[in-house]
């Protein structure tokens, strides 16, 4: 034993590998020991720290941050009002058509790479979609029925939200913006129904903008119209279709309202509406209810 | 009875959502009545205690004191809200899988689609416009369904009732609005995909869409009842009957708002153009029906003549 503590280093120099090169791998070694070490803690790298900010144990503290310093959770307020979880009152409408348009955005991003806003093409697109592009009939189905299901999550949402009164103060004013909602809701649905190009579309928009014809004022057969010197090339359904028919230009302004004008109108009054939820308090409810001796004389200046 | 149609109709993949709110409509209005039905008789426990209405929590729910009245939104909203996605998403893409989106022929401008139909979601405008001219049915109305619906919050002077599921404290704000969403506006969705068929003709369930069939009617004006000829008495007797039905209506409503109880006490609440905004929409609407009443029951197509505009 003693002979080889002696001999040790020189039959180390003797061997294949020199010795400084096996002190570095061991170095190497140990550092990556460490590394390994850290894969059990994640939350201790400079990595997750970098991107999380904050710890994420379950003391009070890191919970409440864990949602407002993140981009995406801080529309949340840290902490709610216990009964507000409960589904039965709420129905969960609002939220699910956030998720719904969320949805409607990733679909019909995918669907805008295989789809040309011309006469020639549109249809021939959808053809396309349909019987070739993988998964691309599921990708238009699901574009489809995701859209009627937020025209229905909506009017419900509505539904609740007048059931239970909280249109009222200090919400008033974000029943507006939620009303401007549905009419774009509705809208969005609407300008999409022409792009396929076919008999469906083509006649719903020739019945639909046929009623713009009508607008009193301002339309070629509305009351007062023609006295105002309304054409059919120059009245308001002209600007809707930018033509006296149903044509390419009628699809491409379908196109830039379904796709770029209406959801960034959309997208900017959703923000709105959210943020304003916060701002007047929340949501509404469940609020403990208040008798009719209560009524206080109103303050009106 | 053509249970063939029928199925067609029911099972077209544009239909679905219709079918659909069949069922969530219901479902979702019987949950708040069951709500409002329990703080109803919340309220009346307390009303008739002062003194338990100055303890008590005043929710439906159990609540005992010491129990947090806040609980963080991580994970106990979250989680919620991630389910709801995920059930959502699930839905969604066996409704995909299943259900192809309809697409028609390519767009034919010579060839009109019979029945030519507004997307389900328009129907009750497309319906209105059989009563109505299209400057009133497509463009009047919406304006008013779009601003009636926004003046709601400034015209509901009653306290009560924010925040809480009651019938009790809402009678009237709850009824009106029902009967505009669900009768004015989802029933007419119903009329107009089920029984409307070629030729925008009524058809009853069931019986066979005849793209043929012309129903034998014979439509007049209110001034023809009163052999009114010239346009300039068809105008006025036609600005007199709407006046008349505006203040008719009116005092009737007034009478019913300004009766007794917490409607007498919300009504001293109410500023003069809150009130006369009130009057205005509720007005407006009850026409509607009366309208379709009064074409279907008698045959009247206009009840106001003039060069400019009928109505």
């Amino acid at each position: 034993m003693g002979d080889k503590e002696t001999v040790g280093p020189e039959k180390r120099e003797s061997g294949l590998v020199p010795s400084k090169v096996r002190d570095e791998f061991n170095v190497l070694r140990a550092k990556a020991k460490e590394d390994l070490q850290t894969l059990k803690k994640p939350e201790k790298t400079q990595l997750f720290k970098s991107m999380f900010r904050v710890k994420h144990d379950d003391s009070e503290r890191s919970r409440a941050l864990s949602v407002l310093t993140n981009v995406f959770f801080h529309l949340h307020p840290a902490k709610i009002n216990r009964d507000a979880v409960r589904y039965s009152y709420t129905w969960g409408m609002g939220g699910i058509s956030f998720y719904l348009f969320i949805v409607l955005t990733f679909t019909g991003i995918l669907l805008m790479f295989y789809y040309h806003p011309t006469k020639v093409q549109a249809y021939r697109d959808i053809i396309y979609l349909m019987s070739d592009v993988p998964f691309g009939k599921l990708l238009r189905n699901m574009h489809r029925w995701a859209a009627h299901l937020m025209v229905i999550t909506v009017w419900l949402h509505m539904f609740r939200v007048f059931l239970t009164g909280s249109y009222k103060k200090p919400r008033e004013f974000n029943w507006c913006v939620g009303v401007v909602l549905l009419v774009f809701t509705l809208l969005l649905s609407f300008t999409g129904y022409l792009l396929p190009d076919d008999q469906l579309g083509f006649w719903a928009v020739t019945v639909g903008t046929g009623m713009a014809k009508a607008t009193p004022l301002l339309g070629t057969e509305g009351p007062l119209g023609p006295q105002l010197g309304m054409t059919p090339y120059n009245d308001v359904r002209f600007a809707l279709l930018g033509g006296s028919i149903v044509d390419s230009n009628a699809l491409l302004r379908a196109y830039i309202w379904h796709c770029i004008a209406i959801p960034t109108i959309l997208l900017i009054l959703l923000v709105v509406h959210f943020w304003r939820v916060r701002k007047d308090g929340g949501i509404s409810g469940p609020a403990p209810v208040q008798l009719e001796s209560e009524i206080k004389p109103e303050r009106k200046f | 009875m053509d249970w063939k149609q029928l199925w067609d109709i029911m099972s077209a993949p544009d239909n679905v959502p219709i079918a659909a709110i069949a069922f969530l409509i219901p479902f979702y209005s019987w949950l708040a009545y069951r709500q409002a039905r329990a703080n109803d008789r919340l309220i009346d426990q307390l009303g008739a205690d002062p003194q338990l209405a100055k303890t008590h929590h005043r929710k439906t729910w159990p609540w005992k004191p010491g129990w947090l009245k806040e609980v963080h939104t991580w994970p106990y909203l979250m989680r919620i809200e991630f389910l709801a996605a995920l059930i959502v998403t699930v839905i969604l893409t066996v409704w995909s899988i299943t259900l192809n989106a309809p697409l028609e022929e390519l767009s034919n401008p010579n060839l009109t689609m019979n029945p030519a139909k507004a997307p389900w979601y328009f129907l009750g405008l497309q319906e209105m416009l059989v009563y109505f001219d299209p400057w009133l049915a497509g463009v009047v109305f919406p304006t008013l369904i779009i601003v009636g619906l926004m003046v709601i919050p400034y015209i509901d002077a009653n306290p009560l009732g924010a925040g809480y599921y009651t019938l009790k404290q809402r009678k009237w704000a709850i009824a009106t609005f029902c009967f505009g969403f669900i009768v004015l506006w989802v029933l007419m969705v119903f009329i107009g995909t089920f029984l409307r068929g070629p030729g925008w003709v009524l058809f009853p369930l069931g019986k066979t869409w005849d793209p043929t069939y012309q129903p034998y009617a014979v439509n007049r004006d209110l001034p023809d009842l009163f052999h009114i000829t010239s346009m300039a008495g068809k105008s006025i007797f036609g600005a007199i009957a709407v006046g008349l039905y505006f203040l008719g209506a009116g005092a009737a409503l007034h009478k019913l708002v300004t009766r007794k109880g917490l409607n007498a006490k919300i009504y001293q609440r109410m500023s003069l153009i809150q009130y006369l905004t009130l009057q205005f929409f509720l007005i407006s609407m009850i026409a509607l029906p009366i309208k379709i009443l009064i074409r279907l029951l008698f045959n009247i197509k206009y009840v106001w003549i003039t060069p400019w505009f009928n109505i």
